[in-house]
């Protein structure tokens, strides 16, 4: 692999891009591809658009009767909770485990204390302003569980009109239904607000902060591997 | 950020970067295809300088020497090459491996050759 090939590669892993490079493994021509990039004259599109989703390296035949490796880094996926609560502080060590990075966002000051979440996951600002800074990729999920629609709103919209893709909403059907009209008013589409995992979580009868982590967390998880195609 | 993989100790690609960046002679190898049980995933790295030091692996251990005595001549010669192993050979049992998988592995110079 050329080093300057390599370091590109690298600095789009750093920035959390996904690319793929493909290997003629027959003359070890190689060349990278963005996920930004307009592929559609490449013969490669389709596939191309697959691996993007599924994140899975592997072999491709072409053509003309040669094979090429595409290997695929998507970057790891994030978790973005909205709200410094009870069930963000279970949820927050949960899904690190998993292989999350996660990032806590909450305006109100006396929630969002570094004390409550160490480690420096926590943002206390509105999420507007942190989705201006870090905007929602594919490979992110969001959990709103503020139970508060000036905190939640923004966020869940944001979300359901980006590919990120997960999208969690705590509260009651009653509180849900309540959230459909506004959206619905705010210009969204049944299909976008369809994607709200809400009641958040798989349903697994959690009681408490903790067990409602475990529940959304699973749901989080299902959605990655399942309904994403298996990123890795 | 605990999970972020380009700045765990064990990402190889940017481990590959720092090695070739500091002036080692660098390879990199790369499993591209599996059949039956294999134990490292495709797209699965290691690293290998000309003085047969590495990190990552393609199996579980059990033919990553065979790896990086090629890759040491994929070093010197600057061409690539594709290596394939039965996992369920004599060594690989011995190392309790026994699990009937094989796998290609595709063998890189990394940068250009004389550098």
């Amino acid at each position: 692999m050329d080093f300057s090939l390599l370091t590109a590669l690298n600095k789009e892993r750093s920035e959390r891009r996904a690319a793929v490079l493909v290997t003629d493994i027959g003359t070890g021509a190689q060349r990278l591809i963005l996920r930004s990039a307009d592929t559609s004259a490449d013969p490669l599109h389709e596939e191309l658009q697959r691996r993007f989703r599924s994140g899975k390296s592997g072999m491709v035949e072409l053509d003309d009767g040669t094979s090429a490796f595409l290997t695929v880094n998507v970057p790891p996926p994030r978790l973005v909770i909205i709200g410094a609560v009870h069930i963000s502080q279970a949820l927050v060590p949960m899904a690190e485990i998993a292989g999350f990075d996660v990032t806590v966002v909450d305006p109100r000051t006396a929630f969002a204390t570094e004390e409550r979440f160490p480690g420096g996951t926590l943002k206390a600002e509105w999420p507007e302003d942190v989705l201006k800074s870090t905007p929602l990729d594919p490979y992110t999920a969001v959990a709103a569980v503020t139970h508060d629609p000036k905190i939640d709103d923004i966020p869940l919209i944001e979300a359901l009109k980006s590919e990120c893709f997960y999208v969690g909403a705590l509260g009651s059907w009653k509180t849900h239904g309540k959230r459909v009209e506004r959206f619905k008013a705010a210009g969204l589409s049944d299909a976008q607000i369809g994607r709200i995992d809400a009641p958040i979580g798989l349903d697994i009868g959690a009681a408490s902060p903790a067990e409602i982590a475990v529940a959304v967390l699973a749901n989080i998880i299902f959605a990655l591997r399942k309904e994403a195609g298996g990123l890795q | 950020m605990t999970s972020d993989s380009t700045t765990t100790p064990l990402d190889i690609l940017a481990t590959a970067e720092d090695w070739k960046a500091s002036g080692r002679n660098v390879a990199l190898a790369t499993v591209v295809e599996t059949w039956g049980s294999a134990p490292r995933p495709v797209g699965s790295h290691l690293v290998i300088d000309d003085q047969g030091n590495f990190e990552g692996s393609v199996s579980g251990g059990c033919v990553e020497g065979a790896v990086v005595s090629e890759a040491i001549d994929v070093i010197d010669s600057g061409k690539p090459t594709v290596l394939e192993f039965g996992v369920a050979d004599e060594t690989a049992w011995q190392v309790g491996l026994s699990c009937g998988g094989r796998i290609r592995v595709y063998v890189e110079p990394v940068g250009p050759s004389a550098a």
